[in-house]
């Protein structure tokens, strides 16, 4: 009992990862029409506004020792962030929350990307066939990805999580199991939070401003709101630019569960693929569910009982999933009929 | 003039070809690209595009899933080596049928779905294959080190012929001809002529021409008495045949077999060769091929020492600040470039390089001569421009 | 002799009942049109002819064989061939492949890997599908790329591909729709023909001037049922279907 709720437990970081991913994919398609293999760079790129900020935050000021010298003689060389020098204890605690300080300044370059994205390449894929969609922007997600290499280096770069949330919770003591059994790390329960709370603003922002009655209009029929006189083009610069946004802090808060790298984005875009797929093309819903779904279940195919049983499986899970639900049921959990068939 | 069926062009197409093809170590000698082991990596991928264009460029199933046979026919032609003979020969049929089955049995699941749902299918079933190659198939691939000859390999066929080939690791040889430097850019070259001979002829063939209508509309087919699904899984066996053998011939050449092959990113690559070519042509993916097999191999090779050279003529500053923007895109950035021109070409050249053939030529008949319409209505007769 | 039998066919869509208890006999080498107002559900009466639709209930019966529950390339292949309300062409490619597309499926059936022989442009496929288009006018411009031509023009183009297969029963959904007068009286023309040589068609039809030009037999279809099933000149008096042309109408 305890090892499942473990395992849910254990998924829910990366459900939330994946939701958030299928979340701005589901929506660019659905309101734009766009199939946009350059997602996952978003998230990626928001994984490396975490990194940079950090990098900013802990440039360091090197004084000379008055009192201290080293071993050859020479005054020591103290070094100190330079927010701690202005700011005292209070930049040493930005220092330390520098994860979830970089929200606030990936918010907008998130969006002045994903605005630039739209206006400079997106918006002339409008009305392209899907097949040349998929390849312009895979072309798109492979410069992204190479420039960020060629900046940051092709090896992961950790990013600590603050030290308050550093630690292990023992969830199972909460609901009455014995201690140690359901041990979580606390930052994987912010992220799932974190998850939600962004999925709930995202929701709250579709259902109930006029803008987003227009995005969900235009998920429902496109051609229609076309007609209806509303500057359309400017609403699916926002549309993405808010996908952009969405995927950019799902990026910024995964980076003390997973230290980025310059692929990591191609390897979350597969399976939110998979995700946008198994939930519905175009339901927001069905992204959410499925996203979460999936990562729970993969959490479960990668415990040991199972894998002694079916070896490999956690590796395809997914995959498998995504096979079954496209064979059996292609609209998917919660998708309309007849999207993107054909 | 009909000889075995093809007319007189095709012939010549086909002929120029096989010259240019036999006559590659002096063709591209010019360029830096006249020796073997570049030549044979034209040819190989040269075969693997081929087989892509076929289902591709014919029917429009866009697949991201063919770097797994193109892995397959690797694993299985190292495997024939190491448990039959060091004969290229036997290595890459058996390549070329596993690389089939392979493409048979994904292609029957993943053709039940059009559209971008193929494409995801395809991916899907990739992914699975470059995941357990890393994991739980690590007894037949070697996961993270690639499948490698031993010395105590049991090669049957090879000790049963008394060929013994002592202490060292052997390398593949045909009948006593060792399948590095030119015989094996030969042995690759001539696959590629017999691939494209094939290929030439289902272009030409009424089957070529049901793929052709697959593509441009599957419901128009179903109303005139066609079956569709037999004729696309058709075309996705023998691009999966195609990419099986050319992951042998990849095998033959040097006889390792990792799993990133696999990975998806290497299905992106030849969808881009094809593009670049010109899907749906005949020659152009083996062009893409080509081009970005040898762009990869000279921009990988540069280096700051070979840059700072490139741009001595300027001034130091600007030589400094052109060196830094240039190694972007060269050596390790290789493939900044490769995603770069994957853009450019899908925004303004989504034939590829043959339709921009095909424009430069009308724009010259257009202003030599006044034969405008006609000229253009016989070239889409053929539908099928070299 | 009948070829084509529906007894008894229903079909509803969700409460909405398209197609109620519809009884219907094509004769052979007869032409049939099928007329009615907007929504009386002639356009679902076809669909189930040609294996797009199933039917709830009822039987569809062609030349001795059930065509319920089978493909629309198997129901083809048995003889039947459909133009479409908006013309269904390989717009890729050429005119004359095309209609050489519809002579192999005829030739070779509904899969054959012939990969290896060239498509002869000077074979008997060839030079069918160049008669055909002869038929329908467009043999000059053969070699032109479909998508290119006309509506009209792509509407002769379907034809021609139906034609080539030298069908037992050819249904016409709405031959004219959209077609300026002169063109309509040409396509009346070329129906004539293809009617002289035997083929069984059925029409189906807004246009009366085409109807009554056209038809042997006329069968007036309501609110998914057949109303009226008569001689062109009976029909033209009958009350009943002036009154489902004019009395559903708010005038």
């Amino acid at each position: 009992m305890d090892a499942i709720l473990l395992q849910i437990l254990n998924g829910l970081d990366k459900g939330g990862a994946y939701a958030l991913i299928a979340l701005g994919l589901t929506i660019i398609f659905g309101t734009l029409g766009v199939v946009n293999f350059a997602h996952g760079a978003l998230f990626m790129l928001g994984a490396f506004c975490a990194v940079s900020i950090k990098a900013v935050l802990g440039l360091q000021k090197v004084t000379l020792s008055e009192t201290e010298t080293t071993a050859w003689g020479t005054p020591l060389e103290i070094t100190q962030p330079y927010v701690e020098v202005w700011f005292g204890d209070l930049g040493a605690t930005i220092l330390d929350y520098s994860v979830p300080v970089s929200i606030l300044i990936a918010i907008p370059v998130m969006l002045l990307i994903g605005i630039i994205m739209e206006r400079g390449l997106i918006r002339y894929f409008y009305k392209r066939p899907h097949a040349e969609q998929i390849l312009v922007t895979f072309g798109l997600a492979i410069v992204l990805q190479e420039i960020i290499k060629s900046i940051f280096g092709a090896n992961p770069i950790p990013q600590p999580a603050p030290d308050s949330m550093k630690g292990m919770i023992d969830f199972g003591v909460a609901i009455g199991f014995d201690a140690g059994n359901v041990v979580y790390p606390v930052w994987r329960l912010v992220y799932f939070l974190f998850s939600l709370f962004v999925i709930g603003l995202v929701f709250a922002f579709i259902q109930f401003t006029t803008f987003g009655m227009v995005v969900r209009a235009g998920m429902a029929d496109r051609e229609t709101v076309g007609l209806l006189g509303i500057d359309i083009d400017r609403r699916f610069t926002i549309v993405f630019g808010i996908a952009a946004i969405v995927a950019g802090l799902a990026g910024v808060m995964y980076t003390p569960i997973l230290s980025p790298d310059y692929h990591m984005g191609m390897d979350f875009l597969v399976l939110s693929f998979v995700v946008v797929v198994v939930g519905g093309m175009g339901s927001l819903g069905g992204a959410v569910l499925a996203g979460f779904m999936l990562g729970i279940l993969q959490s479960f195919a990668s415990m040991n009982e199972v894998k002694d049983i079916l070896p490999g499986i956690d590796q395809i899970i997914i995959y498998l999933i995504a096979v079954a639900v496209l064979l059996l049921r292609p609209r998917g959990l919660m998708g309309r009929k007849g999207v993107m068939e054909g | 003039m009909r000889f075995l069926g093809m007319n007189r062009s095709d012939w010549l197409l086909f002929i120029g070809f096989a010259v240019v093809t036999l006559a590659g170590p002096i063709i591209f000698s010019p360029i830096g690209a006249g020796y073997p082991d570049l030549l044979q990596k034209f040819a190989i991928y040269g075969i693997f595009a081929l087989g892509f264009n076929i289902l591709f460029g014919l029917t429009g199933y866009l697949s991201f899933g063919h770097a797994a046979f193109l892995g397959v026919g690797s694993y299985t032609a190292v495997w024939t080596f190491k448990l039959l003979t060091m004969n290229p020969i036997p290595a890459i049929i058996f390549a070329t049928i596993v690389g089939g089955l392979f493409s048979a049995v994904i292609g029957f699941i993943s053709l039940r779905r059009t559209g971008i749902y193929f494409s995801i299918l395809t991916l899907a079933f990739a992914q699975m294959c470059y995941n357990l190659a890393y994991s739980v198939l690590t007894p037949i691939t070697n996961g993270e080190t690639g499948l490698q000859l031993t010395q105590g390999d049991p090669r049957v066929l090879d000790v049963a012929f008394g060929r013994d080939y002592g202490a060292v690791l052997p390398s593949s040889d045909l009948f006593g001809i060792d399948m590095t430097g030119y015989p094996g850019f030969y042995f690759c070259g001539v696959m590629l002529i017999i691939c494209f001979f094939i290929t030439l002829r289902i272009f030409r063939s009424p089957f070529g021409m049901m793929l052709r209508a697959v593509k441009s509309n599957q419901n128009r087919m179903n109303y005139t008495g066609l079956n569709t699904r037999p004729y696309a899984l058709t075309a996705f066996i023998i691009s999966g045949m195609f990419a099986g053998l050319a992951g042998g011939l990849l095998a033959v050449t040097d006889p390792l077999a990792g799993a990133e092959r696999m990975q998806w990113t290497a299905s992106g690559e030849v969808v881009l060769m094809t593009i670049l070519g010109g899907a749906g042509t005949l020659l152009g993916p083996v062009i893409g091929a080509g081009v970005i097999k040898y762009f990869e191999n000279i921009f990988s090779a540069f280096n700051e020492t070979i840059l700072m050279q490139a741009y001595s003529a300027l001034p130091e500053g600007l030589q400094h600040f052109m060196v830094t923007l240039s190694s972007l895109f060269v050596g390790e950035g290789w493939h900044l470039t490769l995603g770069a021109l994957f853009m450019l070409i899908v925004i303004f050249l989504p034939g590829g390089l043959m339709e921009g053939l095909r424009r430069l030529r009308n724009l010259f008949t257009k202003s030599s001569g006044g034969q405008g319409p006609g000229n253009s209505a016989e070239t889409a007769h053929s539908a099928t421009p070299a | 002799m009948s070829i084509l039998t529906i007894v008894d066919l229903n079909k509803s869509f969700g409460g909405l009942r398209a197609l109620s208890n519809v009884n219907l006999n094509i004769d052979q080498g007869s032409v049939h049109a099928i007329i009615g107002p907007n929504g009386a559900g002639k356009s679902t009466l076809l669909n189930c002819f040609v294996g797009r639709l199933e039917p709830d209930t009822g039987s569809v019966t062609f030349d001795g064989t059930s065509l319920l529950g089978i493909q629309p390339h198997e129901i083809n292949q048995l003889g039947v061939s459909r133009v479409f309300q908006t013309p269904e062409i390989f717009g890729d490619l050429s005119l004359l492949d095309n209609v050489m597309i519809p002579g192999f499926a005829r030739r070779d059936g509904a899969f054959k890997i012939n990969a290896w022989n060239p498509v002869r442009r000077r074979g008997p496929i060839a030079e069918k599908a160049m008669e055909m288009l002869k038929d329908v006018g467009l043999d000059d411009k053969s070699k032109q790329i479909a998508g290119q031509l006309s509506r009209g023009d792509k509407r002769r183009l379907e034809l021609a591909m139906c034609l080539v297969q030298d069908p037992k029963l050819l249904l016409l959904d709405e031959p004219t729709a959209g077609m300026a007068r002169a063109d309509t009286n040409k396509t009346i023309d070329l129906m004539k023909t293809i009617a002289g040589r035997g083929v069984t068609m059925v029409v189906i039809e807004h246009d009366m001037h085409v109807v009554f030009s056209l038809a042997e037999k006329i069968s007036v279809l309501a609110q998914g049922t057949v109303i009226a099933e008569d001689l062109p000149e009976k029909i033209k008096g009958d009350p009943r279907v002036q009154e489902a042309y004019l009395g559903g109408a708010h005038l």
